[in-house]
């Protein structure tokens, strides 16, 4: 358990820590990595797996199954984008340019 | 148990950084995903030893199952094109996931009150902030997800709407400080979630067009720290770190973004940018003028000096390797050929740097708006792939259009424009483009790899 004070430095320092990982970073990784923190607060579902293990009730039950149903699909979604984004995203595979290119839609270029 | 669970959460920490450290650099980026998601799987799987929960596991691995597959399977179906939406959706779900612990917590401390002295007083402050942001950031998400997804296409615009907003967002307050400093009665909370809710699908709905990456940015910051300031309520450490770091980067990341297209953050949030609905647009004057690739490539064959402008249709049409090529036999020719970038070009702020990069476009010869900006006027030609609001001069001329003050690409300036393009539709904030209708501009029609293929053929037998 982590309390009070401690608790207090250890947000600061994270803080510090996120802005210096993204403040070196090129603009061309702006979208995979908005799409990897994305993921990394998926760790929720830790939390919303500890509050339905402490529900008491039956409505606090059923909302942290929602906490834990919510959590899941935040982190198994933001790995499963982020990974295809960068698979696409590497330089030396051309071929995988036209299994993209399937996946054109009706909607207009902005 | 407990230590190996406590190391475990320390551990994911640890490597959570490391990841988004090497996701920060293009050759490391894959290794990057990979290893944090090898920490959250640690993580989740710890988590069932965790010593303060007691029972429910079939009810966890229901969830889990039902969620994560959802999300699997969803994650792996959606087009290269929707994932902006797809970003907004799971992370609306890690903002919902984190109301909903505080939800629990809170209904937890009102049935016992020895639970607030055990907790201390700040963790309930902070778990009262952390529903809050949570909350706003589920139905915000929420809202933006259906705009980008076309399920939402109307802007909506209602008198005093700020006023009212504001109202809401007092209301939510000051419930939220009734109950940290009174008691956390479960019949407030529901009211308090409620209002919350009600703000955060308020704060995205009237906004639209290209303000939207920059939303889902913010709403990215704020589920973070969300997920930071439940993790207080919870001690969880992996929480807290993890939490914070998303929200340090996802702040600063909404800023650069923000700073990119010159609209400070208070001005995507309430001055509303493609929301002027029902305003008449003025009479175009001119006539959109087809050309065919032929022509277009021998127009670019005997200039001087070439831009190429790409956006979201490029992406679409994945039609950068073939640009690339057709930039290559350009040079071989003597045409100076340079990308102008706009900053949110696509629908996600990097997007075609990616795509550019993936086709093995160097560096030096892509520029963002500012450093490209003055050149369009000695240029010869510029080409339009896929490109449309970031190059419509409305944005400088008609202080009525919605896009109106947005900076956009001086294409208009340049000597000729030639436009690739699907068809004859507006762009994503629906407004014509009076590019199109200018007498030096001259539209090819068609699916953009494959008109760039027959100039690459047409430039090969000139």
């Amino acid at each position: 358990m982590i309390e009070g004070l401690s608790a207090v430095y250890i947000l600061m320092l994270a803080a510090f820590v996120g802005y210096e990982v993204i403040s070196r970073v090129p603009v061309i990784l702006h979208t995979p990595l908005m799409s990897g923190s994305n993921f990394i607060h998926g760790i929720v579902l830790v939390g919303a797996m500890i509050a339905l293990g402490q529900a008491e009730t039956g409505m606090q039950q059923f909302i942290g199954f929602i906490a834990v149903l919510l959590g899941a699909g935040n982190a198994v979604g933001g790995y499963v984008v982020t990974e295809r984004m960068l698979e696409m995203f590497k330089t030396s595979d051309r071929s995988k340019g036209t299994d993209a290119a399937n996946g054109i839609n009706d909607k207009e270029a902005r | 148990m407990n230590w190996l669970v406590e190391t475990g959460y320390f551990a994911a920490a640890v490597v959570f950084i490391l990841g988004l450290k090497r996701m920060s650099h293009p050759s490391t980026a894959r290794s990057g995903i990979h290893w944090a998601g090898i920490a959250m799987v640690v993580a989740t799987l710890l988590t069932f030893l965790h010593p303060q929960i007691d029972g429910r596991y079939g009810l966890m691995l229901l969830a889990i199952v039902i969620g994560g597959g959802i999300a699997w399977y969803s994650g792996n179906k959606v087009e290269m094109t929707d994932m902006p939406q797809m970003i907004a959706i799971y992370n609306g779900m890690g903002g919902g996931a984190a109301a909903a612990i505080a939800a629990v917590e809170l209904m937890r401390m009102s049935d016992n009150p020895a639970l607030i002295e055990q907790h201390g007083s700040l963790a309930l402050w902070l778990g009262v902030l952390g529903a809050m942001i949570g909350a706003v950031a589920f139905s915000g998400s929420i809202v933006a997800w259906a705009k980008l997804d076309g399920r939402l296409k109307k802007a909506f615009n209602f008198p005093s709407q700020q006023l009212i907003n504001m109202i809401v967002l007092g209301l939510t307050v000051y419930l939220g400080i009734v109950i940290a400093a009174v008691e956390p009665s479960s019949s407030l909370v529901l009211v308090f979630f409620a209002l919350a809710l009600l703000f955060g699908a308020m704060l995205a709905l009237p906004i639209g067009g290209a303000d939207m990456p920059v939303i889902i940015s913010l709403f990215n910051a704020l589920t973070g720290l969300a997920v930071a300031m439940e993790g207080f309520v919870l001690g969880n450490a992996a929480m807290i770190i993890a939490g914070t770091v998303v929200g340090a980067a996802g702040t600063l990341l909404t800023q650069l973004m923000a700073k990119a297209m010159n609209r400070p953050i208070r001005n995507v949030l309430f001055k509303q940018f493609g929301g002027a609905s029902g305003v008449e647009q003025g009479e175009i004057e001119g006539s959109m003028k087809a050309s065919d690739p032929m022509d277009a490539a021998v127009q670019l064959a005997f200039a001087e000096r070439v831009i190429i402008v790409p956006g979201y249709g490029m992406a679409v049409a994945q039609a950068q390797h073939k640009v690339w090529e057709m930039v290559e036999l350009l040079g071989e020719r003597g045409v100076e050929v340079r990308f102008a970038i706009h900053p949110v070009a696509g629908r996600m702020p990097g997007h075609m740097n990616v795509l550019l990069a993936e086709a093995g476009v160097p560096y030096d010869m892509i520029a963002d708006l500012d450093e490209i900006n003055n050149d369009f006027e000695t240029t010869d030609v510029t080409l339009v792939i896929g490109a449309n609001d970031v190059v419509n001069p409305v944005a400088k001329n008609d202080a009525s259009s919605p896009l109106y003050g947005m900076p956009i690409l001086n294409a208009d300036q340049s000597r000729n424009v030639l436009v690739i393009k699907r068809g004859q539709g507006s762009g994503f904030s629906g407004v014509e483009n009076h590019l199109f209708y200018l007498d030096h501009t001259r539209m090819v029609y068609g699916d953009g790899q494959k008109v760039v293929g027959d100039m690459i053929t047409a430039l090969k037998t000139l």
